[in-house]
């Protein structure tokens, strides 16, 4: 669902871009679907109106408590409140045992861009085994590290950099 | 498009007879005798920049660079040849203020030398505009297209000519004959190495924070000559040279599937270069160009490993537990130093290039990252994270540590190649964390801005160029 109201983004703004005076130098849209995009625990404001297709990633965050786990500086253990977002999860995936999923890792911005990607890789990585401890086949479960390149929060302060530091669990379809 | 093939030659304008382009040049003989040079006793200094100590604003060389008049005015591609030799004279004077050991006088305070002048200065006028270096040169547009760019240092003081040398360039590049004649200056008043004809590629940045938009771009050290390489549809990061200039090995998230490519500059094509489904990232080529050192996370866990460059089989080098990222040859490509947060948070290694012998070299407070080997083999340029990210420098058995600059965040040092000049990135703190190129010397004086388009990162400084 999200992809396909992407697409009808990107297709919009193809034909404006048509329309309009051509200039060598158009951006493309920006990267979408990164999460970053959907912010963590914020619900996806396209599901609001409409009817959640079960199973979707609409679905998935409006039935899981969140589907991001946050992370302490320069960490990447599964504390207490991470795991109970992570069994809520769990418990989702159950149900709809076809559905794949991407973890993204992220890390604050005070790693350096390198370090953060390994940070990043590693973060996802402890969702991922959490969730396959709990039975989610592994099969299902992709990861992609995004160290410091896209926060949610944009601040240069101790709340933004704890919110940044998270890995958030996105549906990828069946 | 820059052709891989270089149309710019160098000629040594040695004594009269060399170089008949040159030769019939300006006729006057007395100037091309170099006699006061050798007649003179040597009863004063010889006109020498310390680069050691670092040149305090108000303390540079005061140096002259007139208009360099045309031999005839005729039109080229890239403009009159009048109109060229004012445009020279800033490049050359651009390039020389931006290294922070000269005080060019402004040109338009100048007399502009007739073209017999070029090589017999009235050194009288010079003397007294108090500049104590004067570079004089000449353009001249040749027959079968191209350009002939003379260039000419003098001693104000002694009147001696100090070194002369010639370009032929496409008109297309008549801004690197300028780069080349300052890089003759620089180098033989510094005895440094030269650096001004060289490029830089970096990460273009636009957008909101959380969703900045990234592209590859090019453009030469003083930021002439931008180009666009990638249109950012995906994040793309950490850009580096081929040793040879006509590729670029970076990170790109292309596909949703964070690896490393290499792009070819003349054709524009890339290509994967290691088949994996796992995240490959922190891309450098070795010195002959062979190889291509990377970092892959697998399952939480990050090693360094090689490539060949033309793909293939990776080679394991490190195996521990954490985070091992940054790896850089050394200029013989026998060792490799990189990161490792192996023993808690990120420190700096040294290793032998088949990954053997890993020696710990960083000790002080903080963490340190990002560590790239000098191309002369006698420093190791890093970011220290504590507070702030700071650019630093130390000898590669971890000695001799100096912090070279103090801002928010300083990170990804890029040496330019004559090893005496640093490129970073410095971001911004705050909602918009804004990136910019800067530039610093290795005494921390010089301090400078790259001018870019839009904001950047990841700089990375190719090598002189042939």
């Amino acid at each position: 669902m999200t992809r396909t109201i992407t697409l009808i983004a990107a297709t919009a703004l193809l034909s404006l871009g048509a329309c309009a005076k051509k200039r060598p130098e158009v951006l493309p849209p920006a990267p979408v679907g990164s999460g970053a995009d959907a912010g963590a625990g914020v619900a996806d404001p396209n599901a609001a109106g409409g009817a959640v297709v079960p199973g979707s990633d609409a679905d998935f965050q409006r039935s899981v408590t969140s589907n991001t786990i946050l992370f302490a500086l320069d960490q990447y253990d599964i504390d207490a409140q991470a795991r109970s977002i992570l069994d809520s999860q769990v418990e989702w995936l159950n149900r709809y045992p076809n559905v794949r999923i991407t973890i993204e890792g992220h890390a604050d911005e005070r790693g350096t861009r390198e370090y953060n990607l390994g940070l990043g890789d590693r973060r996802a990585n402890a969702a991922k085994n959490y969730l396959a401890a709990r039975g989610v086949s592994p099969a299902r479960i992709s990861v992609i590290s995004y160290g410091k390149e896209r926060p949610v929060a944009l601040g240069s302060d101790e709340g933004s950099w704890a919110r940044n530091r998270r890995a958030v669990t996105v549906i990828i379809g069946q | 498009m820059i052709a891989p093939v270089l149309s710019l030659s160098l000629m040594l304008l040695v004594g009269t007879a060399s170089v008949p382009a040159v030769q019939e040049a300006p006729p006057p003989q007395p100037a091309l005798q170099q006699a006061p040079a050798q007649a003179q006793p040597a009863q004063q200094e010889e006109l020498v920049v310390d680069v050691e100590g670092g040149v305090q604003p108000g303390a540079q060389l005061s140096i002259a660079i007139p208009v360099m008049p045309a031999a005839a005015v005729a039109q080229t591609p890239a403009g009159s040849t009048d109109a060229l030799g004012r445009q020279l004279a800033e490049v050359v004077g651009n390039d020389l203020r931006n290294s922070g050991l000269f005080d060019p006088l402004s040109p338009g305070q100048l007399r502009q030398p007739s073209f017999p002048e070029v090589t017999a200065p009235t050194f009288d006028y010079w003397g007294g505009t108090g500049a104590q270096a004067l570079v004089q040169g000449f353009v001249r547009a040749n027959g079968d297209g191209t350009l002939t760019v003379g260039c000419y240092l003098y001693d104000v003081s002694t009147r001696a000519e100090l070194t002369r040398q010639g370009f032929v360039v496409s008109p297309s590049d008549w801004r690197r004959a300028g780069h080349k004649c300052a890089d003759m200056v620089y180098t033989r008043l510094t005895g440094e190495g030269a650096y001004f004809d060289s490029r830089v590629v970096y990460v273009s940045e636009t957008g909101p924070k959380n969703r900045r938009i990234k592209r590859l771009a090019i453009m030469d050290q003083d930021g002439a000559n931008h180009r666009f390489l990638t249109n950012g549809q995906s994040i793309v990061l950490t850009p580096r040279f081929a040793p040879n200039q006509q590729s670029i090995v970076y990170m790109s998230y292309i596909g949703k599937t964070p690896a490393i490519y290499v792009y070819d500059i003349g054709s524009g094509r890339q290509r994967l270069v290691v088949q994996n489904a796992a995240t490959t990232f922190a891309p450098r080529f070795s010195p002959d160009g062979r190889y291509i050192l990377f970092s892959m996370a697998r399952n939480g866990n990050t090693d360094l490993y090689r490539v060949s460059a033309q793909g293939g089989q990776p080679q394991q080098l490190t195996s521990s537990p954490g985070i091992d990222t940054g790896g850089s040859y050394s200029p013989d490509g026998q060792r490799i130093v990189f990161e490792s947060d192996r023993s808690g948070g990120q420190q700096l290694y040294v290793m032998n290039a088949d990954g053997s012998n890993q020696q710990r070299i960083s000790f002080g407070g903080g963490r340190y990252a990002t560590p790239v080997w000098s191309p002369r083999g006698d420093l190791i340029a890093f970011t220290r994270l504590g507070g702030g990210f700071r650019i630093g420098v130390m000898t590669p058995n971890g000695s001799g540590e100096r912090l070279l600059t103090d801002d928010w965040q300083d990170e990804g040092p890029s040496w330019a190649p004559n090893g005496r000049v640093i490129t970073f990135l410095r971001s911004g703190r705050g909602t918009s964390g804004k990136a910019d190129l800067w530039m610093v010397d290795l005494t921390g004086v010089n301090e400078r801005r790259i001018p870019t388009p839009l904001d950047g990162s990841d700089p990375a400084w190719g090598p002189l160029r042939p």
